[in-house]
């Protein structure tokens, strides 16, 4: 049997779809209700809960902490100020992208590092000969992500905490009735909202409070289902599937640098990292890949069905495959995640694409499938996020 | 700058000295820096009784790099080697003695004591030994192939040794090559039947090794060991005439006069670097010295995971740097003698004395040996190889006293229960005393002073990373392309202007200079001017 | 009375799967072949034999690992009867009461592997990658006929050639990691992994079956690769059980080869090659009756084959040398149990799906070394290293309804035993492992109904297999690829003209592989 999270006693009782998908090696619910729409518009519109315990979790402490992470992720940690949250990559030897995740600076030489892939063993490598210390928190520290524009009010309602000065990316430490927690406004959703961070014997003490604190804003229990949509929406990449990890790469050319990945801005090149001297020469040559947004053309898409006598006929979750990106009539890259945008009445999808055709407002066709058929549907390239509302970091 | 050096060698190990000689001759400004008061590293002659001069390091050179000899004017310098004859002579308990002359037929008529057969055998057995060493020593003549360059110059230099093992013929060819993977027991039960014999030679196969001789890849330490002793000596003995401190006091000599700068009893604390280039070295005593290039010729642990900043190099290659093995397995024990050994079998005439003492009665010993140092256990019986090096230069000793040195295997660096504190280190010099007063019953009592040097001795004293007298374990997968690690078999490190020098380079371990003569080179060639 | 036959383009000599494979391939080509196969059935050591009624057993060679693919669709077992069912996990208790279990499923692996040791997990996953990569690059060499590096001749040198450009386009990393993997004990190079005991055991063990070396021996860690092989030719979760045992797989081979007009005796064995002017001309049976065909393959031992059918003059004196220290001692045994009900584990009791996979007794490095300290002085090993799989829970026919088959493969046994084998010596061989099974599942001994011990003597003696040695010759560095059994002759070909070789004694060895079979076959048709 595969493992169920610390939240697993209740979330299994609230999961009336039985729909299950693996995460990290964790049962994780990709909806609770038979339809994830309603949790969807959680996330929007009132404040959905979500339990993102399997992500993997590292302690990070000693007095050489700094420099270590600041060695590993291409952001400088130095900048990083106690009780910020950053966000970023960190590359091998050859600049590609091992894994994304944020860190949390908990204190001076205290550090929680966050990751959609198990790290372990290049955080212990690169940690030897150093006074630093690893540990492995993935599962004694459970999470809850409470997204959406009522959860500022939710927490206040539990918490003394005053959450006007919990500014977006940064952390506090806090009790939720009695039950001591780490609060970041930080998530995966590009909404107002926080993530909460518990030991694990707590968790359903944790979850309990929160769903009775929330009941008065229509706090939501969500599934994946709904958060790969806000996700998609937020531009926000997935490991695995936007792009893959070089710890899994068979090839080279599937491994990608943060420049590739839209993830530019991360880089910073006057300090010594891993893969710096792969990411300078990038930079001073030119990536010869982006990471864009791309909008389908609403009427494209209702010309293309047209030509078999239907209306377009979108998938209702979001979408992870590699689908062909076109312009001047060859082929110029590749979308890896995409969805009807319920928010924006969108069809979006994110892509690869060979930088010349990357520009925002480049004209490109994306391949889509009508009755059997492989179609090109007209579209723009724009940049990410496709939405991002004021309350975010407000 | 003018305070500035072109170089800094660290460390003035018989590598470092003769790394040093070729910079300074080329017109770089060298400074060496050493840690102990004296020069040589583990080359080294030192007074450890008073009257008593020992080789408490190596005792026994292997093929000194003919361009070292004579670039660098050794002889001058007073180098004189010496090769003992008879090259060994192996005691055993319940069958007659072995005595290898250097002259093949000499030894033909002791083998035959033991076994006619292996005796007809010798002379093949030795012819195929010179062939395959031959190619092995145009190999070490060389620096090691770079497989993954394009420049015309490492292809040629690849077909160059192709075209040298392919000058044996094809019959040879394919011989060399079936016993370069093999365990020297292989190899031997193929040739011989005497086990005494067959210990004695093999023995050789796992020298300085954490390997039995049943191990694959013992038969090239075999081969590795005969690399450049012409004329059909096997398992030949060479030493420095006033022991192997005159080695260093000639290369040091040299060296001088081309301009180096040696100072001793200072350690170096860290390399310092700056934007991906080392720059300098930082002494213990604080004080920091500038140079635009930085040659260690410590081990790569000792380089590159202790004077290094970890931060300064990437994951992958720290990886194969703390994946090298060292695993030290001998010791060493220094004899002061009041009388010279008398072994129960010995000739009359005392010649016996003169080249090294093996006690290695079979293959199964030495693997019996290795049984208890696998399990982190000091031998029971270990393999032992002695040497009176007051035979033949009595001045080494007080009149009519005699100095004897034994090489002690297996004495696992790292064991079962506890580390080598002092009581241990005693029982060590006792179970060598008292295994070899079993074949020289008046050993024991002739013991003026004793001297016991365990790995972790060695380590601290040589600064041996767990006592490993080869700078890292010369197993197939540690050596040519894969010295020290793979890819970074040309001297130089992932840090600019870092390079290696030491015995933890191709072709490793040993009292050759090669490593010092190769690394030499290639920084040269890569220096405008 | 003296009978003569003729008019076979070729005799085979052995009707072992490779010899087998060789007929198979030379009847799908129109050749007229005769197999002939000494015992009263075939397969060699790859055979299912009903050793007590109602229980089958796959005697000797119990898994198939690397059965090449090729040979399976051009020879189209599957309609022959083939089918191979899964061996998913591996199990392997140790003495303090836990076990370590690798399942088929990657995140359950990773989940157990990670109570053992966090880290491991993280590298387990590395290494996997890694292996496939080199698994990848070294599977052109399993293929082809091996160049000999010495020789001159264009065909050799250009091979070698490709072979070189090759390993170059592997690059730095891979070309590097492949050098130790080919030089490097098994348990040197998973040090450099792991840290986790009873993993580096169990997977060091693939290592050292059927070699006289133990974990730590240089030499060991290429073995490590033949795991991840199955992942990458077509033949996608190839460790597995043969329906039917080991034998179904002899016997689909040999409805294969018969389809296609192959003939096969079996009780037929030769006594000597039939040599006529330089030339195999065909062989001599035992019973006194000679066949002349145009070719003669030996799918025996080289040993046999050239100390033991031909006479010396026939053979040029340095090729005998070679053969003669050709190294080929064995160093394995097997021991096959009819049990009343299934055994339980102390650390894992009763029934569980962790039984039907492969259960390893190999909890820890030093306990393998210790098994090869004992055999290296020539003493079967007092706690032996096993490999046992329970063939009835997956293929219920093997056994009467609710009883159970076990096969046990049992290193080390060396052939060479202090005094010798003889019956007592096998009987205590089979208690030894008994009792050390008995350590970790306490009611083995009450459930055994019925016990078959095959000492090295009997694989020797009974299945022909030279000092027992099960892949006809050491897999060392030193006897592998282009010395495999002995340059020049590593291309199936003989220095007798007319004479062939097709066993595990030929490139690539070992194992139900085939590969020998198949391109000894490919060679002869080339001639």
């Amino acid at each position: 049997m595969l493992k169920g999270t610390p939240f697993h006693p209740r979330t299994s009782r609230l999961c009336q779809a039985q729909n299950w998908r693996r995460w990290a090696g964790f049962l994780a619910a990709s909806s609770y209700e038979l339809t994830h729409e309603r949790e969807y518009h959680a996330i929007r519109s009132s404040a959905a809960l979500i339990d993102v315990s399997p992500l993997y979790k590292y302690l990070i402490r000693g007095s050489d902490a700094e420099r270590y992470l600041n060695r590993l992720l291409t952001r400088n940690v130095e900048k990083c100020a106690i009780h910020q949250v950053i966000y970023g990559p960190w590359c091998d030897e050859a600049g590609k992208v091992i894994d994304d995740g944020t860190l949390q600076r908990l204190g001076e030489d205290s550090f929680r590092l966050t990751s959609g892939e198990s790290n372990l063993r290049w955080l212990l490598d690169n940690a030897n000969g150093l006074r630093v210390t690893v540990e492995d928190d993935s599962y004694s520290t459970a999470a809850l992500a409470l997204q959406g524009p009522s959860s500022r009010d939710i927490l206040a309602a539990v918490t003394d905490l005053n959450l006007d000065e919990l500014k977006f990316f940064r952390l506090a430490f806090s009790r939720i009735g009695g039950v001591p927690v780490t609060i970041s406004r930080t998530g995966y959703t590009g909404d107002l909202g926080y993530e909460i961070w518990v030991q694990a014997p707590h968790a359903l003490q944790l979850w309990d409070l929160l769903l009775e604190g929330g009941r008065p804003y229509g706090i939501t229990p969500t599934g994946l289902l709904a958060l790969d949509i806000a996700r998609v929406e937020a531009g926000l990449l997935l490991i695995g599937v936007d792009y893959v990890p070089t710890t899994r790469a068979i090839v080279e050319s599937r491994k990608s640098s943060p420049f590739e990945l839209g993830l530019g801005w991360t880089v910073r090149l006057e300090k010594n990292f891993i893969g710096r001297e792969y990411l300078l020469e990038e930079w001073r040559r030119g990536s010869t890949w982006a990471f864009k947004g791309i909008e389908i053309d609403w009427l494209s898409l209702e010309q293309v069905y047209g030509e078999y006598g239907l209306p377009p006929q979108l998938p209702s979750t979001a979408w992870r495959m590699s689908v062909p990106v076109y312009a001047q009539g060859r082929q110029v890259g590749y979308a890896t995640s995409g969805c009807w945008s319920p928010t924006l009445k969108k069809y979006v999808a994110l892509a690869h694409l060979r930088t010349p055709f990357a520009k925002q407002d480049s004209r490109v066709e994306m391949e889509i499938t009508v009755e059997h058929q492989r179609k090109r549907a007209q579209g723009r390239v724009v940049e990410l996020p496709f939405f991002d509302p004021e309350r975010k970091r407000t | 700058m003018t305070d500035a050096f072109d170089a800094i060698v660290i460390g003035a190990g018989h590598n470092g000295l003769v790394t040093a000689a070729y910079l300074a001759k080329a017109g770089l400004r060298v400074l060496i820096v050493e840690r102990r008061d004296l020069v040589g590293g583990a080359a080294v002659t030192e007074e450890v009784f008073p009257g008593f001069h020992f080789d408490t390091g190596a005792h026994r050179v292997n093929r000194l790099h003919p361009s070292v000899v004579l670039d660098l004017g050794l002889a001058a310098h007073g180098l004189e080697l010496a090769p003992c004859d008879p090259s060994v002579f192996a005691p055993a308990l319940d069958s007659p003695h072995l005595l290898l002359w250097r002259k093949p037929q000499q030894a033909k008529e002791s083998i035959a004591r033991l076994s006619q057969t292996d005796a007809d055998r010798w002379a093949n057995f030795a012819e195929l030994i010179s062939k395959a060493c031959g190619f092995l020593e145009h190999a070490y003549d060389h620096e090691a192939p770079d497989l993954f360059s394009r420049g015309l110059g490492e292809r040629y230099g690849i077909l160059r040794l192709i075209r040298r093992v392919r000058r044996l013929g094809r019959p040879d060819m394919t011989e060399v090559l079936r016993i370069l993977p093999m365990s020297i027991r292989e190899l031997l039960d193929e040739w011989f039947e005497s086990e005494l014999l067959k210990g004695t030679l093999g023995s050789l196969g796992i020298m300085g090794m954490f390997q039995g001789p049943m191990a694959a890849g013992t038969a090239y330490i075999f081969l590795h060991h005969h690399v450049g002793r012409h004329g059909g000596a096997l398992r030949s003995t060479t030493r420095v005439r006033g022991g192997l401190g005159n080695l260093a006091r000639a290369l040091a000599g040299a060296a001088r006069q081309a301009g180096v700068e040696i100072r001793t009893g200072a350690e170096v604390e860290h390399i310092t670097i700056a934007d991906g280039r080392a720059t300098g070295v930082v002494l213990s005593d604080g004080q920091q010295i500038a140079a635009s290039r930085i040659i260690s010729n410590a081990d790569p642990r000792r380089t590159l995971l202790e004077l290094v900043d970890p931060l300064e190099l990437d994951t992958t290659f720290l990886r194969a740097v703390r994946n090298i093995r060292y695993k030290g397995a001998c010791a060493r024990v220094n004899l002061a003698l009041s009388e010279l050994p008398q072994f129960s079998d010995g000739p009359a005439d005392g010649s016996h004395l003169r080249g090294a003492i093996a006690i290695a009665p079979s293959i199964e010993y030495l693997e019996r040996a290795y049984d208890d140092a696998k399990y982190g256990r000091l031998s029971r019986e270990p393999y032992l190889e002695a040497i009176i090096p007051s035979v033949t230069e009595p001045e080494l000793a007080p009149h009519g006293r005699h100095t004897m040195s034994i090489f002690v295997q297996y004495a696992p660096y790292h064991l079962e229960e506890g580390f080598w504190d002092s009581s241990r280190r005693e029982a060590l010099g006792d179970l060598v005393v008292r295994t070899l007063t079993r074949y020289a019953p008046n050993l024991e009592s002739a013991i003026v002073h004793r001297q016991v040097l365990t790995p972790l001795d060695l380590e601290q004293t040589f600064g041996l990373s767990e006592g490993n007298i080869y700078h890292g374990e010369m197993t197939l997968d540690q050596l040519f392309i894969a010295r020290p690690v793979p890819g970074w078999a040309r001297y130089r490190t992932p840090i600019k202007n870092l390079y290696l020098c030491g015995a933890g380079t191709h072709p490793g371990g040993g009292v050759t200079g090669a490593p010092g003569y190769h690394a030499a080179r290639q920084i040269l060639k890569r220096s405008t001017l | 009375m003296m009978a003569a036959r003729t008019g076979y383009d070729v005799v085979i000599i052995g009707g072992g799967h490779n010899g087998l494979v060789n007929a198979a391939y030379l009847a799908k080509a129109g050749r007229r072949v005769l197999v002939l196969e000494r015992r009263d059935r075939v397969g060699g050591s790859a055979v299912t034999e009903e050793v007590f009624p109602g229980f089958k057993f796959s005697v000797l060679s119990y898994v198939v690992s690397l059965l090449r693919p090729e040979i399976i669709r051009d020879l189209e077992l599957p309609k022959h009867g083939l089918e191979i069912l899964p061996l998913e996990s591996t199990f392997t208790p140790t003495p303090d009461g836990d076990y370590l279990v690798r399942w088929a499923d990657h995140d359950l692996t990773r989940r157990e592997l990670y109570r053992h040791s966090p880290r491991d997990a993280d590298a387990y996953d590395d290494f996997g990658k890694l292996m496939y990569h080199l698994a990848f690059a070294v599977k052109p060499i399993l293929g082809i006929v091996p160049p000999d590096p010495t020789s001159r001749s264009p065909r050799d040198m250009l091979a070698f050639l490709r072979l070189g450009k090759h390993f170059r386009d592997l690059g730095g990393e891979q070309m590097h990691a492949l050098y130790k993997l080919m030089t490097m004990s098994s348990a040197d190079y998973l040090d450099e992994w792991f840290e986790c005991e009873p993993l580096k055991a169990t997977m060091s063990a693939s290592g050292i079956i059927g070699t006289f070396l133990g974990p730590r021996s240089p030499g060991t860690a290429y073995v490590l690769l033949h795991h991840y092989m199955g992942e990458i030719d077509g033949a996608f979760r190839a460790w597995g059980f043969a329906k039917g045992g080991t034998g179904a797989i002899s016997e689909a081979i040999a409805s294969a080869a018969r389809r296609h007009g192959a003939e096969i005796r079996t009780q037929a064995p030769v006594m000597r090659v039939i040599v006529k002017h330089g030339r195999a001309t065909g062989v001599a049976l035992e019973s006194g009756e000679e066949i002349y065909a145009r070719k003669v393959v030996s799918a025996v031992d080289p040993k046999v084959t050239f100390l033991g059918l031909l006479e010396p003059q026939e053979l040029p004196e340095d090729f005998l040398h070679a053969i003669r220290r050709y190294k080929i001692r064995g160093s394995s045994g097997k021991v096959n149990l009819a049990l009343d009900e299934l055994p339980s584990f102390t650390c894992k009791p009763g029934f569980g799906p962790h039984l039907r996979g492969a259960i390893s007794i190999s909890p820890n490095i030093n306990y393998l070394e210790r098994a090869y300290d004992d055999a290296k002085y020539g003493d079967f090993s007092r706690q032996p290293y096993m490999d046992i799989v329970i063939p009835s829970l997956i293929d219920p026919g093997m056994a009467p309804p609710g009883k159970h088959v076990m096969s046990i493969f049992v290193q080390y046994a060396p052939f060479a035993l202090k005094g010798g084998w003889n019956a007592e010596k096998r009987e205590a061989f089979g208690d030894t492992v008994l009792d050390t099974l008995a350590q970790f599942a306490p009611n083995i001994k009450n459930i055994v109904l019925h016990r078959q011990v095959v000492t090295p003597w009997e694989m020797q003696e009974e299945y022909g297999l030279t000092e027992g040695n099960i892949f006809h010759g050491e897999l060392a560095l030193h006897q592998l690829f282009f010395l495999r059994p002995a340059a020049p002759w590593s291309d199936y070909r003989t220095p007798l003209k007319g004479l062939y070789q097709c066993g595990s004694g030929t490139h690539p060895g070992g194992g139900i592989c085939g590969a020998s079979g198949r391109l000894a076959a490919l060679t002869m048709l080339k001639d």
